[in-house]
């Protein structure tokens, strides 16, 4: 475990360099009004990312959650606005039973047909989307269609405060949902059988059965939760941006792995942890916010996302070749 | 109670129309220590899945306990107290040592959460009844094969196993590491857990077994108290002959001074310190030490794949400083690794693609690859090395170990290499294809005039085949047991010297 907690800090360490660097550059980033505005930006990618951890520990990956996360947005906005619901609570639930459900189909076929994640979740993927925009719709709900509820809810600050210019700004409470959740998976992943067990089949799948762990299961819970960590988290994005565009999340998968392998987890399984993956999500997050303060063009960034991928898998690649020596 | 623990009666057990195994008994009585003894293929690892309710045997009866058990499953074997401990060890090595150990009892209690305090103690208290210590919080993976072990024994005592079934248990180990593991399993012996070690290395049965049940080709072909036996009585009745146990020594031939490999003063910043080595044509020279020594890092500087050494390389009086594998390759050397399964070989291609894989620049018309001559060079090889296949296309993971090993022989032999280094040649090898191997190698130094370093720690192997054992230790050469006093005894006394 020291290991581990080792590469966290170094997680920490650079993450901070990071920060003062971009200080320097830019002092604006130390402004509360900047900083809310990155936590702000950390809660839907940080939701999925939890997701995606728990795939890749358990030795997976999953490239199809953002069009999950896509369909269980504008399925359920769609059907809400259909009957008029009103409602919060049942709204997230059916998100989140939606991602599950078709996180469920990446596990039958992963299990079933002992197929590469990489191609299922890649079908699954383009599937979801293609039905999504083929049979449900195609048009964007803008505000004035929205259920306001969400808009309301999603709205809710725990902190207000009003800038020296006068504007107001806020930091959403939405991260408290964000940490709610990062805190469960890690009580989960750390002292629960069923999460150690995720670790085991990602460490030795093989032993893992022998052992006596249900690997069926822990297959379905994975794929299942990453599914629906990324329904939930789809509906949320929606609220928070005040729309739903069926078109949402495209090419935001590479940007959740890069965040999760920034974050210390092992492409190969087996090793990852929450805490890494937290900071590996405000890494990414704040050098793509860099970026755009900077005013870099939006196709340069995805250069520096991939960047960030290949760098973080080398050096985890690397760190773990030094441990077997 | 029964006076035996387990006892399989007249055991049959067939695959569609193949009989693995033909009315084996087999009696493993409480605290003994039982070798099974086989070649591959004899229906070792299909009794070894019978007893651990892998597979259900066609015919015959299981007892425990004097108690006839039928329709045993995985779950149900591991409750009467059987444990296997299989070859790879079945451990995590994401994991740390004290998960490790703590894991089947946290599952076998069917409990939901994690008490990382109790885990330490179960760890501990498995670890204490071995009587070895160990860091608990070191990953698994950071072990080495001896400490992975140790692990895994000690897991399967944790399990409440009154008989732990051990697969190969010393196929990785050195020397010291085999007498480390032979004192802890004659301590689990005396709080009363019978071993049952599945191995074909006879001596070191010999050393520790009480009884020894004997299999070849899935019937039973000897049984009784081990001293009963004798090295050759074992192989002879694993292979249904005698093999030669000639030794081979090189004579020096007159006037022909001029050496095949010619190392001096060669030297990695830590690792390898002033090595200076000379091979004749048709010499076998052993390389021996514990792991880490440098042994094997010699050969990868030889080898062209730690370009930075220092010192002087000759092959037949040529100078010759390998930067690259193509390099050393070109010069005339060639190196068969220690792994051959994931170093050597292209497991799901064929035979003959293995055989070409170095040399097939060799066999090029202008772009395209001349068929005629690859078939005929593979075709005369394959039948040279009698590699036991229907033929050059097989894939090569359908071969057992010993004919894997010769289909890496082979290949060398097609890129017309001069020195021959070889590490651990038979590591995993059964007694019948070791010989041959033996015999394959002195036949490359006799009559190919090859000059061959066999890294080894197989004691009996270097004594038989080498001329000469140069010791390493901490990457110096520091003992060299020349031909006149090259035996059994003396190599074991230097080899147990080193600390």
């Amino acid at each position: 475990m020291t290991l581990f907690r080792r590469s966290e800090f170094i997680i920490a360490c650079i993450l901070f360099a990071a920060m003062i660097i971009i200080g320097l550059i830019n002092p604006a980033f130390w402004s509360l009004d900047n900083l809310f505005g990155l936590l702000r930006s950390n809660v839907i990618i940080g939701i999925m990312a939890l997701g995606v951890l728990v795939v890749m520990i358990s030795g997976g990956i999953d490239v199809s959650f953002t069009a999950f996360a896509a369909a269980a947005m504008y399925l359920t906005i769609k059907l809400m606005i259909y009957i008029g619901y009103e409602g919060v609570f049942l709204p997230f639930v059916a998100a989140t039973l939606i991602g599950l459900f078709l996180g469920a189909f990446n596990a039958f076929f992963i299990h079933t047909f002992r197929m590469i994640p990489l191609i299922v979740t890649l079908g699954t993927g383009s599937v979801v989307r293609g039905l999504l925009l083929g049979l449900v719709g195609t048009s964007v709900i803008n505000i004035d269609k929205m259920p306001q509820q969400l808009i309301a809810f999603a709205k809710t600050d725990l902190v207000s405060l009003t800038s020296a210019t006068g504007t107001n700004f806020g930091l959403t409470a939405m991260i408290l949902i964000y940490l709610g959740l990062a805190l469960a998976t890690h009580l989960f992943l750390r002292h629960t059988m069923a999460g150690r067990s995720i670790f085991a089949l990602g460490g030795a799948p093989e032993a893992a059965s022998r052992v006596g762990f249900n690997t069926r299961r822990t297959l379905f819970f994975v794929y299942c939760f990453a599914g629906a960590l990324a329904g939930f988290a789809g509906l949320l994005h929606g609220s928070m941006i005040w729309l739903a565009n069926p078109r949402d999340f495209a090419g935001l998968e590479l940007d959740v792995i890069a965040a999760v392998v920034l974050g210390g987890a092992s492409i190969f399984g087996g090793r990852g942890s929450v805490i890494g993956t937290l900071l590996g999500v405000f890494m990414l997050v704040m050098v793509k916010n860099s970026l755009i303060i900077m005013k870099v063009d939006t196709t340069w960034q995805r250069v520096v996302v991939g960047l960030i991928i290949i760098v973080a898998t080398a050096l985890t690649a690397w760190r773990d070749r030094k441990k077997l020596v | 109670m029964s006076e035996h623990l387990l006892e399989l009666k007249n055991i049959g057990k067939r695959f569609g129309g193949l009989v693995a195994l033909d009315a084996v008994s087999l009696a493993i009585k409480p605290g003994e220590i039982h070798c099974l003894a086989g070649e591959n293929g004899s229906g070792k690892s299909t009794i070894i899945k019978i007893m651990a309710g892998v597979y259900q045997p066609s015919d015959g009866e299981i007892l425990i306990d004097g108690k006839p058990v039928s329709g045993m499953t995985p779950a149900q074997s591991v409750q009467h107290g059987i444990q296997v401990i299989y070859q790879d060890f079945s451990l995590f090595g994401n994991l740390t040592v004290a998960e490790n150990l703590a894991l089947n009892t946290l599952l076998l209690e069917g409990k939901r959460t994690v008490n990382w305090r109790r885990v330490r103690e179960l760890a501990e208290k498995a670890l204490a009844r071995l009587g070895v210590t160990m860091d608990l919080d070191a990953d698994v993976e950071t072990l080495p094969t001896s400490g992975k072990q140790i692990v895994a024994i000690a897991r399967a005592v944790m399990a409440d196993a009154r008989l732990i079934i051990m697969d190969e248990p010393t196929t990785a180990l050195t020397r010291h590491e085999v007498d480390a593991l032979f004192r802890i399993v004659r301590d689990i012996q005396a709080q009363g857990i019978a071993v049952l070690f599945v191995s074909h290395k006879m001596r070191e049965m010999l050393e520790i077994s009480e009884r020894l049940t004997v299999l070849r080709n899935g019937k039973k072909v000897a049984e009784g108290p081990i001293g009963d036996f004798d090295e050759p009585a074992i192989t002879r009745a694993m292979t249904g002959h005698d093999l030669t146990d000639q030794v081979y020594r090189w004579q020096p031939t007159k006037g022909d001074t001029l050496p095949r490999l010619d190392v001096r003063n060669l030297s990695i910043a830590g690792s390898l310190d002033d090595i200076n080595l000379t091979l004749h044509a048709g010499e076998i020279v052993g390389l021996s030490g514990l792991i880490g020594s440098g042994r094997t890092e010699l050969a990868l500087a030889l080898f062209g794949m730690h370009p930075k050494f220092t010192g002087t390389v000759k092959v037949d009086g040529t100078g010759v400083h390998p930067r690259t594998v193509q390099e050393a390759i070109a010069s005339g050397l060639a190196y068969v690794p220690e792994d051959r399964l994931t170093e050597g070989l292209f497991l799901t291609q064929s035979i003959e693609r293995n055989m070409l894989a170095t040399s097939i620049d060799n066999f090029v018309r202008g772009l395209f690859i001349d068929r005629s001559k690859t078939a005929k060079a593979t075709t005369s090889m394959f039948g040279a090395m009698q590699i036991a296949a229907p033929g050059p296309y097989t894939p090569v993971n359908h071969l057992s170990g010993g004919n894997q090993q010769r289909v890496v022989l082979a290949r060398w032999l097609l890129t017309g290499a001069r020195v021959l280094i070889l590490n651990g040649p038979t590591v995993g090898v059964d007694v019948g294809s070791k010989a041959q191997i033996h015999r394959k190698i002195r036949e490359l130094a006799t009559q190919d005039g090859l000059a061959v370093l066999m890294i080894s720690d197989d004691v009996p192997e270097l004594v038989q085949n080498c001329n000469r054992v140069i010791i390493m230790h901490r990457g110096r050469f520091v003992d060299e047991i020349g031909p006149d006093v090259l035996d059994e005894d003396t190599l074991n006394d230097r080899l147990k010297a080193l600390k």
